[in-house]
């Protein structure tokens, strides 16, 4: 049997499927943050608070009010979509005509509330979460034992990235919100809603956080801290595929979510550290991003 | 910094009380972590039980007067150093409590006998503290990764778990706890198959897990904590590492980890602690007095806090003084004896000594209750529990 780089294929496959499942996150959050930079020209740092909000959601929603994760996965992301409209209207709406940091630094204190009440209330342990039971098991593979709930992460990722790349890219409502993003004034003269659209984009990208933290919470443990961990790393790969590309932030997502799973076979000490070197790179040959367009 | 004052119930008891010694003024700091991964094995509920073991000394009508507070030391190393040494130097902070995070307790370990202070470790794990990194100023008081490897691993061994695979936790205690494991297992017949370092703290094992089963090994230990081990043990269920034959070793774990994975997933796990909230009618009057205060049960390193403060209170008093080396010299001379450790003794290389519990996650049917976790399978008696003294490379031996 051949072996690349002392690793058997069969490990090396099984890592392959590892890093794309890992990927789906990367995707689905760089994604609305991508989505919610295009538009809105805000940083949103509060990503990863939401995200994490998204799966403590789902949990309260099963154990205060007994609903099953199906419809956690349908009401939680439409719960925390709708904080982050209050949150668009209140706050983050008087920022549009200042500099990018001024956003960042809005959301980042928004993140850091969000998750030290999460702290106090719930404390960082984390809470259990059980995948339902239509989706426990798994299939064996030859190569490797793939939790049915995995998979599950990836189909359900790559629909919900591709529905909503199409919708921006190739529906009538995606012109609108492109062409918002280019000249949002003419587009206010065809008697457009702008404003309100810019809310609604909000929350949309918000409510994808929400969305990839539901996926999230039977697999990793639902604590305060689940976003921050991840929050940096996602940053990462929306600067790689070049900020505001919503293609760019979706193939970068999965691509990178494969080297990183990579790394782990064969240096795993790196893995924490690999998506950062990548970006010194791109950023070094390509500042924009490599789906970017340079302005 | 948050200041938690016992200053005006202590000034209150001592202006009335006619006293007939001096008064001794002690401050200690609580260091750990407040925001991270051990913030709730640790944390407030760590200050929370020193503050209570200042109440339960009665100290102010000893003419002792107490003042805690605390910081974050994020888990960082140069955190943690910088914290320690602004308490020594302009707070006048006479003892370090707690310091979680093998990394920082070492660097603690330095700055404190550097500056000829008192350091009283509850939260760490590097058997290091009492061994090559021994220090006349530190007790070591819970737990260390030699008595967690030897209680677990020798176990597991014994019932058959031959060859073992490490998931290890890429700092100090990570790497103390695979080598101190992987020692005992070797002296009992098993073998290391495999082991792979992890980057901590981590969030995504599958990669880790999926390596730990096409290894073959009978068992997967687990040498991290906290979070990492949540997640570890949750995904290592979800992965069907034990149906399909291996089992899992848990090296550090603690009763908030299993209350956090549930039983359900955790059920069947073996592990060891140095303390247990369900133990006997002391342990469990302390631990509900604390569950008012913090709404959960306590972890066995709060209740090390608790106890070491009690014992160096016990120090102060005698002594009727605070200098680190009389302090020091009266804890160790003096045998410990408190509600939650029951009898025991410090020896010369800090290593507190007292007996540590095998347990075993029970089946979630078992179980009474929300803390109702744990099976004692057995009780390691106090003289096994730790690494033999003269085996530690401690220059304080002689």
């Amino acid at each position: 049997m051949f072996e690349l780089l002392g690793i058997p294929p069969q490990a090396l496959f099984g890592q392959l499927l590892l890093g794309l499942i890992n990927g789906a996150f990367y995707a689905m959050l760089s994604l609305g943050l991508a989505i919610i930079f295009g538009l809105l020209n805000i940083i949103n740092f509060a990503h990863g608070a939401q995200y994490m909000l998204g799966a403590l959601v789902s949990w309260m929603l099963l154990n205060y009010f007994g609903v099953p994760y199906w419809w956690a996965l349908l009401l939680a992301p439409v719960v925390v979509g709708i904080t982050g409209v209050v949150l668009e209207r209140l706050l983050i709406s008087r920022l549009y005509h200042l500099d990018h940091l001024y956003g960042l630094l809005l959301t980042f204190g928004l993140a850091l509330i969000i998750q030290g009440l999460a702290r106090n209330y719930y404390g960082i342990s984390g809470l259990p979460y059980t995948i339902p039971s239509q989706l426990s098991g798994g299939q064996n593979l030859g190569f490797m034992f793939l939790p049915n709930y995995r998979a599950w992460v990836v189909v359900a990722s790559l629909i919900v990235c591709m529905t909503t790349w199409f919708v921006i890219e190739k529906t009538r409502l995606g012109a609108y919100l492109r062409a918002a993003t280019e000249n949002p004034t003419l587009v206010g003269a065809f008697g457009i809603n702008v404003p309100r659209m810019i809310t609604l984009t909000y929350g949309f990208g918000v409510g994808l956080a929400a969305f990839a933290g539901v996926l999230a919470a039977p697999i990793y443990s639902v604590n305060p801290n689940m976003g921050a961990d991840l929050i940096v790393v996602v940053f990462a790969v929306v600067v790689i595929g070049g900020m505001g590309s919503i293609l760019g932030s979706i193939i970068t997502g999965f691509g990178l979510g494969i080297v990183e799973g990579l790394t782990r076979v064969f240096y795993p000490e790196a893995s924490a550290v690999v998506i950062f070197v990548i970006m010194a790179i791109v950023l070094l040959v390509k500042p924009a991003g490599l789906f970017g367009r340079t302005a | 910094m948050k200041k938690t004052g016992f200053l005006l119930t202590a000034l209150a008891t001592s202006l009335f009380a006619s006293t007939a010694f001096a008064d001794v003024a002690v401050k200690l700091g609580v260091l750990n972590d407040r925001s991270g991964v051990y913030s709730d094995l640790a944390g407030e509920g760590s200050v929370v039980a020193a503050q209570m073991a200042v109440d339960d000394f009665k100290a102010a009508e000893k003419g002792i007067t107490v003042e805690i507070i605390s910081a974050d030391h994020q888990n960082k190393p140069d955190v943690a150093s910088n914290i320690a040494r602004q308490w020594y130097d302009q707070d006048g902070v006479d003892a370090i409590l707690d310091v979680p995070t093998s990394s920082a307790a070492l660097a603690v370990n330095d700055i404190t006998r550097e500056k000829n202070k008192v350091f009283l470790n509850s939260g760490a794990g590097t058997s290091d503290l009492t061994g090559k990194a021994c220090s006349p100023n530190t007790v070591h008081w819970t737990y260390d990764t030699w008595q967690l490897a030897h209680g677990t691993a020798s176990a597991v061994v014994a019932n058959g778990g031959k060859s073992w695979f490490f998931v290890t936790a890429d700092y100090a205690f990570g790497q103390a706890m695979e080598r101190d494991a992987t020692e005992v297992i070797k002296a009992n017949g098993g073998e290391v198959v495999g082991a792979v370092r992890h980057p901590f703290p981590g969030t995504d094992f599958s990669s880790f897990l999926l390596q730990a089963q096409s290894s073959g090994a009978q068992v997967v230990a687990f040498a991290n904590a906290g979070g990492d081990t949540i997640n570890s043990v949750k995904q290592a269920s979800e992965f069907g590492l034990v149906q399909a034959g291996q089992s899992l070793a848990g090296l550090l774990v603690f009763a908030n980890d299993i209350h956090s994975l549930g039983l359900q997933t955790a059920q069947g796990l073996v592990l060891t602690e140095s303390f247990y909230w369900d133990l006997n009618d002391q342990t469990r009057e302390w631990s509900a007095r604390f569950e008012e205060k913090m709404n959960k049960k306590p972890s066995m390193v709060q209740a090390g806090v608790y106890a070491s403060v009690l014992h160096y209170l016990k120090a102060v008093e005698a002594l009727d003084g605070k200098g680190a080396g009389e302090v020091m010299a009266k804890m160790k001379e003096t045998p410990t004896d408190d509600p939650l450790f029951g009898k025991g003794t410090i020896r010369v290389d800090g290593r507190h000594i007292h007996p540590s519990y095998l347990l075993r996650v029970k089946k979630p049917e078992d179980s009474k209750g929300e803390w109702d976790l744990y099976d004692i399978v057995d009780t390691i008696p106090a003289e096994e529990s730790f690494r033999p003294l003269d085996q530690g490379g401690c220059s304080l031996v002689k």
